[in-house]
Formats: C-alpha cells, sequence, structure tokens
C-alpha cells in the first residue's frame, strides 16, 4: 500500500513537472542581441539620412561615421579617463548616498498604512521635480562645489528608491506575513525573512529608476558647476561647445548614454531578471 | 477572557493543559467583527477539546466562521470572549501553499527551522529528512514555481511539520487541488499523521473528505457559527474516499448541514431580522 502510494505520488510528480529544454547560451545571447544591434543599426541609419538630406550644414550637425571615428579616438587619451574617472566618482558616491537616503526613508515610512499614503504623495510630487530646478538653490547652500552636485543627486535620485521600498511593502502579499507569522516570524524578524525578501523586486525597480535620475542630475550638475581644477564629462561638453567642436561634442553624448545604457543593463536589468526568473515571473 | 498558552510557544499554562489530556480546548469562544458602530458574530459560543493526537475536522456551509475559528487556535486572531488554551505549539497549513518564491523547497522548509534556533548543519539535514516524508527530496533545490499545486502543498506541510507542533491547523489544504492528487494527498496525510500523531484541527467544506480523514467531525452552523452537530467516525482505517461506510456517514452529516442553511433560508423568507446582519451588538 505504502510502497503503490509511492510509485502513485511520484508518477504524478513526474508529469506534473516536465521541463522544457533550454536553447544553448550562443543562441540565447544571439536572441537577446540581434533586436538591439538591429535597433541601433536603425537608429544610425536615421541619423545618416537626416545629414544626407542637407539640412544643416556638417559642422553643425556631423554624421555618425565621424563621430564614431571620434568616439573611438577619445577613448584612447588619458584626458577622457580622468574626466571619466571624476564623473563616475561623483556618480557612485551619489548614488549611494542617495540608496541610503532613499531606502531609510522608504522603511521610515512603511511602518504603517497611513504615514505611506500620505508621505508617499510628497515623495511622489518630489520625483515630478526636474532636477536642474533644484541648481539655484543648491548653489546658495554649497556655492560652487562637490557638495552642490551631489545634494542634487542625491535629493533627484532618493524618491525613486524610497518608492520602490514603499510600493514594494505596501505590495507584499498579506497571505506570506500570515505564513511568516505561523512559523515564528514577527516583529522584525517578519521585515528580515518575509516583508523585505518579498518587496526586493520593487525595491530594485526603485533603484534602476533612482539610478536614471542621478545620472540625469549629475550630467546637468557639471555643466553648471564647473570647478576649475577638475576635468569631468561635463566639463568637457562645455569646452567642446565652447570651442564649436561639435563631432568632440556629440561623442561627449555618446559616451554618456553609453555609460547610462551600459549600467542599467549589467547592473540593475540583470539583478532584476534574476530575482524574477527565480520567482517564476519571468515569461519563457 | 483569558489567554493561557503562548500560542507561539510552549508555556507554563500550555502543559497544565496538556497535562489534563487536551491538545486544544475551547470554552463558549465569541468572536465579533466590525467597528463600534455594527459587529457581526463569527462565532459564537463554541466549546469544542480536541485531544492529542486526535484528527478534528469542522465543517460547515460558507459564513461558518471555519476559517476564523482556526485563526483564533492558531493566535492569528484574538477571540472577542472565552478561553483558548493550546498545549504546545501550532503550525498552519492555508489553502494556499504560501510558499515563499524567493526560496529554494529546501530553503523554504529551513526557514522554519532556522525561526525555531536551529543550526545552520542541523537544519539542513533536518529539512531534507521532511522533503524525504512527503516525498519531495529530489525536488529540494527548485524553486516552489516550478511545482504543482499538489507538490506545492506537500511542501507547505514539511514546512508545518519542521515547527514540531503538536497540533497542526489546516484551512481547506487541499480545496484548490484536482480530485486524484486530492485523492492522494488523504493517503498521504493520514500516514504521516499515524506516524507523528500531531493533533488535527482540519477545516473543510467537503464532507466525504472530512468523514475520509476524522476520527470526529463537527458540523458548524452558520452566522453565527455555532456547533450544531458532532459526529464520531469509527470506521476503521486506512479508509477510501469511496467506501460505502464513508458514503453513507457523509450523506448523514450533509442532510445535517443542509437542514442548518435551510433554516437560514426560511428565516429569511419570513423576514424576520436575520442572524446575517446582527447589527448593533454591545
Amino acid at each position: 500500500m505504502t510502497l503503490a502510494l509511492d510509485a502513485e505520488l511520484a508518477g504524478l510528480d513526474a508529469l506534473d513537472t516536465v521541463r522544457a529544454g533550454t536553447d544553448g547560451r550562443g543562441r540565447r545571447v544571439w536572441a537577446a542581441a540581434w533586436p538591439k544591434l538591429l535597433a541601433i543599426a536603425l537608429a544610425l541609419g536615421l541619423w545618416q539620412l537626416v545629414v544626407w538630406t542637407d539640412w544643416k550644414p556638417d559642422y553643425v550637425l556631423p554624421g555618425p561615421v565621424p563621430v564614431l571615428r571620434r568616439f573611438a579616438t577619445d577613448l584612447t587619451t588619458l584626458d577622457t579617463w580622468r574626466a571619466l574617472a571624476t564623473t563616475m566618482r561623483r556618480a557612485g558616491v551619489g548614488f549611494a548616498m542617495a540608496t541610503a537616503v532613499g531606502i531609510g526613508i522608504g522603511l521610515a515610512v512603511s511602518r504603517s498604512r497611513v504615514v505611506r499614503s500620505g508621505i508617499g504623495m510628497l515623495i511622489t510630487g518630489m520625483q515630478t521635480m526636474p532636477s536642474i530646478a533644484w541648481f539655484p538653490l543648491a548653489l546658495v547652500l554649497f556655492q560652487l562645489s562637490e557638495a552642490a552636485i551631489l545634494f542634487v543627486v542625491v535629493i533627484g535620485a532618493a524618491p525613486s528608491i524610497a518608492n520602490g521600498v514603499i510600493a514594494g511593502i505596501d505590495q507584499v502579499p498579506p497571505l506570506f506575513e500570515r505564513a511568516g507569522r505561523t512559523l515564528g516570524a514577527t516583529g522584525w524578524r517578519s521585515y528580515r525573512h518575509v516583508v523585505l525578501p518579498a518587496a526586493l523586486p520593487s525595491v530594485v525597480a526603485g533603484l534602476k529608476q533612482g539610478w536614471a535620475f542621478a545620472w540625469r542630475s549629475l550630467l546637468a550638475g557639471e555643466l553648471i558647476v564647473i570647478l576649475a581644477d577638475r576635468p569631468s564629462i561635463g566639463v568637457r561638453m562645455q569646452f567642446e561647445r565652447d570651442f564649436s567642436d561639435i563631432v568632440g561634442l556629440m561623442s561627449v553624448m555618446l559616451l554618456i548614454l553609453v555609460i547610462g545604457v551600459v549600467i542599467d543593463a549589467a547592473v540593475f536589468s540583470t539583478i532584476d531578471r534574476t530575482l524574477r526568473r527565480r520567482r517564476g515571473l519571468l515569461v519563457a | 477572557m483569558t489567554l493561557l498558552a503562548d500560542r507561539t510557544g510552549a508555556a507554563p499554562a500550555a502543559l497544565a493543559a496538556a497535562g489534563r489530556g487536551v491538545a486544544v480546548r475551547l470554552d463558549a469562544v465569541v468572536k465579533d467583527y466590525g467597528t463600534r458602530r455594527s459587529t457581526v458574530r463569527a462565532l459564537d459560543g463554541i466549546t469544542l477539546d480536541v485531544t492529542p493526537g486526535e484528527f478534528v475536522c469542522l465543517v460547515g456551509a460558507s459564513g461558518c466562521g471555519k476559517t476564523t475559528l482556526l485563526n483564533v487556535v492558531a493566535g492569528l486572531d484574538e477571540p472577542t470572549g472565552g478561553e483558548v488554551e493550546v498545549a504546545g505549539r501550532t503550525s498552519v497549513m492555508f489553502q494556499e501553499a504560501a510558499l515563499f518564491p524567493w526560496l529554494t523547497v529546501r530553503r523554504n522548509v529551513e526557514l522554519a527551522l532556522q525561526l525555531d534556533g536551529v543550526g545552520r548543519v542541523e537544519r539542513r539535514d533536518k529539512a531534507l529528512e521532511l522533503l524525504t516524508l512527503v516525498q519531495l527530496d529530489g525536488f529540494a533545490d527548485r524553486r516552489p514555481h516550478e511545482l504543482s499545486g499538489g507538490m506545492r502543498q506537500r511542501v507547505a506541510l514539511a514546512r508545518s511539520l519542521a515547527r514540531q507542533g503538536d497540533v497542526l491547523l489546516m484551512d481547506e489544504p487541499f480545496g484548490a487541488l484536482d480530485a486524484m492528487t486530492r485523492d492522494l494527498l488523504h493517503d498521504e496525510l493520514e500516514r504521516i499523521w499515524s506516524e507523528r500523531r500531531p493533533a488535527v484541527l482540519f477545516v473543510t467544506h467537503n464532507v466525504r473528505e472530512a468523514v475520509r480523514l476524522a476520527d470526529r467531525v463537527v458540523v458548524l452552523s452558520s452566522r453565527p457559527g455555532r456547533i450544531a452537530a458532532t459526529f464520531p467516525v469509527d470506521l476503521p482505517r486506512p479508509r477510501r474516499l469511496d467506501d460505502a461506510e464513508v458514503a453513507g456517514l457523509a450523506g448523514t452529516i450533509m442532510q445535517t448541514l443542509r437542514a442548518e442553511v435551510a433554516r437560514i433560508g426560511r428565516a429569511v423568507h419570513a423576514g424576520r431580522d436575520t442572524p446575517l446582519a446582527a447589527g448593533d451588538r454591545p
């Protein structure tokens, strides 16, 4: 009887958990890459088409070929890397501070539903505020300094991160909390073992959005707060404009775009996909 | 009202209850829901003893407060009045497995042990042992979403057993499963129960299932929930869902249930103040 039951259960389990074979690694990478490559090719083609129409002279709107060539040479100069180092350090410090502030506020607010909905509205309001609008105040508070830039980066990114935390905690299924309680997870142990892990995908989404805001605020800041002895990406853009070197300007713009996309893809989207795949929230 | 047992862990008062040979003792338990202005009485004077190792099924139509009663015993809800005593600790299984999707099957079971203060190495072995008990050791490193509904419920059962509770509370745990899986899980539950002998309080709306599993079937009336009748099930185990005796007793119990529902129907027809909206209670 027990043996028969074993066999029956095992049979049912096998029928219930058929796993489809997955493609090889190369095939998967190609499947993910080709739509993106196609989109880049289309964008470059469109750009070239506009240039070919002679809508603007070459020295005002250069085509993709000289810009890409300049981009490749720029990457071989020490100046570029020094500028990049300054900017990335600011991005790192600013984003880390924004993360600390955002998660801190998110956790503090999430303790009660009433506070959550009240403060949540204020935070969303902060999010809609363009970061450039903070600069006049930042300059009064911190003068022309690193602190002014960081202030704007933090205030630009923290609301998104806080919102991610709040939304995540708001959406934790009550059943999980009940199940946790029956296992002895009460108080902070419920937070540690149930609420926070359950909220994690939303927190990551908040971080992803926060990064985009931080990066935007930072570049705006670098265009406004130019510190003499500190070359940065923003300073370089300003220089190229002052010298009317449009190819150089667009090369720097390309760099800004590439960094934004690469960090989003390499860090945030990867974490997001991993989390969702593990939880069975990702189709195929 | 006094609550004698700390239902998240064993307490001295709980041991006292155990000494009298009672796993769960409910004495005139009342539970009201609602605001100060209007309340609904979900449970009205429930008195019930469950002895250690006994399998008790609660059946009733919807709105009879079955789940409320289980929540009160589990300590997820406080009773409005009356006394609840639980000897030892409870563990709960819900209709949904409620496994945590960010943990593997094994880690889900381990979490129960971790929250209990069991060390890392020991809880790993213990979790695998429990998964072997529910015959899912081969799926230890899978994620819950990769399993079928029935398998998830078995993991949930393993997780409940990890708490080494003296009282297992089950809230329609097989309600969402197909008939074949449910039939197998009845056998499985009966086997594990007879090995480990926890007291079980099992809520279901399926009378046949109740007779299949229980030592005693308790019928609750609806709105407010009261105990309408109790049926001991003196049939030999192992039983089958389609045994003639099981079907026969289920039929008798079903008649009691239908009479209960009809009583409410007649009250509504008569236009009397129905017990459905018992407003303005003190």
